[in-house]
């Protein structure tokens, strides 16, 4: 069996032939479902774990300290730690708490980021669903993880928590606009809603190239909006530690603490995995018209590499004015969504319209 | 099959109602325990009702069976980011009351101590002014700066913090020889950081749209309040006690008191900022001209005052710091009442935030600079 680092195609095939040739077609369906579960959960796990050391790692460069350096070489293992400390924590349920959906809110949220991750294209052929609206599927899932926020708020039965739910239910209800305006704006240059069908686009130029100014526009949008989706800083709203000690997970203790905190960070590796999909090609290589010898260089950069390239680059740019910027008050979210970006947006689509229709990108 | 009946919800129907959050004893941004019983409709802030007493530690009693030079080590834990000014203001009053003339060395000495507090103190209000905002990078930034003057102060005296250092008579102990070459390098490089603050803070758009306009304080409430210190000043209220009634080597330098007639959170932010230049003019005027002479007067044993009642108010780092003594001619005091400057200040809260949202609460108490201790005393 050819491993092939630039497709994955040829060993999915492979495992999947392997597999038909020894077992009934019911066996391999639960063996291939089971691999493609356990692989997402390590990915998941062990990513986020990563996200939460770079994070440290990324805060603590911006605040002129080092970060974690004592457990492990510069600190590696000290996520671990955390996690197994979090793992043996008790798990405390308020007296008064609505306890089942108390205890439903933290799947609902992570359930949530598990179902976008699955129609995320890593590298070619690795991708496990790859629907023709795949798009629209985004942004509808995504949208259902407020309602476990919502939940954990109201269920706490602490008026800090509400306070934070609610903030955060108008917040991402008003910005999941922009992601989804913004998005539309590609989707119009690109013509499809097929996510393997966007990245395909991009094999000359990727959208933000092409599009030029109305994509470059809806990629900062994109980035703003995705950035208040995830309740993340200058939007952390919803935590917002110095009015409202923790927000909505205030009263959230153990292993159900660390799937809202888990949560956060798959869902900013979800909205970097976005823009670079959508934006900034995917896992396509960089290429210039018609430089050969850089494109041909470039190709022999692997997929999966230049897909978590970008990502990264992407998280590390959020992390960057996460650590820079103050928060905003409640009502200037809403001014920012409503009043500005909202209005940009829309603009926006009928110049990508124009531009569309004209012929006037690249 | 039960008739479908048409409910017509209209926003009349729903009940609404204020609710009561309480803000601290334990909250990330009332720094201390100071509890704040915040009564909100949604976001909007309706009132708030402060309660202290959690850290009460009762210096005020304990005073009395306490000699004279040991009350000024119990100042310390007061208002502990201006330690060397509750000091001061200890010795001044003692001194005056004794009315003896310290040596003009030591005057010059605790002009620049009071100025170095005075900076290390805003420096960690301008860390925890931008954590409350949700800018976590500035706390270390501050206390970045901060750390070299701890450094002087451990130099000088032995303490980081409470330094223990003016005493009725003079002080402690002579400055390190390495105090001047120390106080002139830290100048020199806090004047190339302060501007990475205006950088990193004051420039953001939305720390100003966050701030200007917000929480107003007219110079008449802020005189009704008893306000003093940045706090007023921002206010239009000209109380800087440094200026209209000098003590120490105040007299002895040129500085401007920094005002502002806006009165809003932005203004105070902007005036403890342009206070932080100030106190570095005066540390150079002073730091060349240290007189040579005896670092403290040779005192009594035991320091008895004469009969009758004494105050002194020096400009601590959040305001107006009042030192009233009651003497029985013995050799402890009859009373002793410490005017903080964070009592009176926090009281104002209730008048400036009502009506802004929670946010707009938090960015306001954040401008008062309160240490609670030394509201508590």
């Amino acid at each position: 069996m050819a491993f092939n680092i630039y497709d994955f195609t040829t060993l999915t095939k492979s495992i999947h032939e392997g597999l038909t040739a020894s077992y009934s077609a019911t066996t391999t369906l639960i063996i291939e479902w089971t691999i493609v579960g356990v692989a997402y959960l390590l990915f998941v796990a062990l990513f986020g774990l990563f996200l939460v050391y770079a994070e440290r790692k990324v805060c603590a460069a911006f605040q002129q300290r080092m970060g974690p350096m004592r457990v492990g070489p510069w600190g590696l293992l000290q996520t671990i730690a955390d996690f197994i400390k979090l793992l043996m924590k008790e798990l405390i349920t308020p007296k008064e708490a609505d306890k089942f959906l108390y205890n439903l809110a933290p799947f609902i949220v992570i359930i949530v980021s598990f179902l976008v991750i699955s129609v995320i294209p890593f590298a070619p052929g690795l991708q496990t669903f790859d629907f023709d609206i795949g798009i629209f599927f985004v942004t509808a899932v995504s949208s259902v993880g407020v309602i476990g926020i919502l939940l954990a708020g109201w269920s706490s039965n602490n008026k800090y928590s509400l306070i934070g739910a609610m903030r955060s239910g108008a917040q991402i209800v008003s910005y999941e606009l922009s992601v989804g305006l913004s998005l539309i704006t590609i989707i119009i240059l690109a013509g499809t809603m097929q996510i393997s069908g966007l990245v395909e686009g991009q094999r000359e130029m990727w959208f933000i190239f092409k599009g030029h100014i109305p994509a470059l526009i809806a990629f900062v949008v994109f980035i703003i909006a995705g950035t208040a989706e995830t309740n993340r800083g200058p939007f952390d709203l919803a935590e917002a530690e110095s009015e409202l000690t923790a927000g909505f997970h205030t009263e959230y203790s153990g292993i159900k603490f660390a799937f809202f905190f888990l949560a956060e960070y798959i869902n900013l590796f979800i909205v970097a995995a976005m823009a670079t999909t959508v934006f900034l090609g995917g896992w396509m290589p960089l290429h210039f018209g018609n430089f050969e010898s850089f494109n041909q260089i470039m190709d022999l950069i692997p997929g999966l590499f230049w897909f978590f390239f970008k990502v990264l680059g992407v998280i590390f740019l959020m992390m960057w004015f996460k650590w820079t910027f103050p928060r905003l008050r409640v009502d200037q979210i809403l001014n920012l969504e409503w009043k500005y970006l909202l209005p940009i947006n829309l603009f926006n689509i009928l110049l990508m319209a124009a531009v569309v229709l004209f012929g006037l990108h690249f | 099959m039960a008739e479908l009946k048409e409910v017509m919800i209209t926003t009349d129907d729903i009940k609404t109602d204020e609710y009561l959050v309480n803000m601290g004893p334990q909250h990330p941004s009332t720094h201390g325990v100071l509890r704040l019983l915040v009564q909100l409709e949604g976001e909007i802030v309706h009132n708030v009702q402060p309660h202290i007493g959690y850290i009460h530690s009762g210096i005020e009693k304990m005073t009395e069976s306490l000699s004279y030079p040991q009350i000024g080590h119990l100042t310390d834990r007061m208002d502990y980011l201006s330690a060397h000014m509750n000091n001061e203001a200890v010795a001044l009053c003692v001194e005056n009351a004794l009315q003896i003339e310290v040596p003009d060395r030591v005057k010059y000495i605790r002009t620049i101590m009071a100025e170095l507090s005075r900076l290390a103190s805003h420096q960690l209000w301008w860390c925890v002014m931008g954590m409350d905002m949700g800018a976590l990078t500035t706390f270390f930034y501050g206390l970045r700066d901060r750390e070299e003057i701890l450094d002087i102060f451990e130099e000088t005296c032995g303490a980081r913090l409470t330094v223990n250092y003016s005493i009725p008579g003079g002080l402690m102990f002579d400055i390190h020889p390495n105090f001047q070459r120390d106080v002139k390098a830290f100048i020199k490089k806090f004047r190339t950081k302060l501007p990475e603050y205006d950088r990193l803070l004051s420039g953001n758009v939305i720390f100003t749209e966050r701030t200007k306009g917000v929480g107003f304080l007219s110079r008449e409430d802020a005189i009704a309040y008893g306000v003093t210190g940045p706090t007023a000043r921002a206010s239009g209220f000209a109380c800087d006690l440094r200026k209209h009634q000098p003590y120490s080597a105040y007299s002895k330098v040129n500085f401007n008191e920094v005002l502002s007639d806006v009165g809003d959170t932005y203004a105070r932010y902007q005036v403890r900022i342009q206070e932080m230049w100030e106190s570095m003019n005066i540390i150079e005027q002073l730091i060349d001209n240290i007189p040579e002479g005896d670092y403290a007067m040779k005192m009594k044993g035991v320091i008895k005052l004469p009969e009758g009642e004494f105050y002194q108010r020096v400009e601590s780092a959040r305001g107006e710091f009042g030192v009233f003594i009651v003497s029985d001619g013995k050799k402890n005091p009859y009373r002793v009442k410490f005017r903080s400057p964070g009592f009176s200040n926090l009281f104002a809260i209730n008048h400036i935030a009502k009506g802004w949202k929670i946010a707009d609460l938090v960015a306001i108490m954040s401008t008062f600079d309160l240490v609670i201790p030394d509201i508590d005393r």
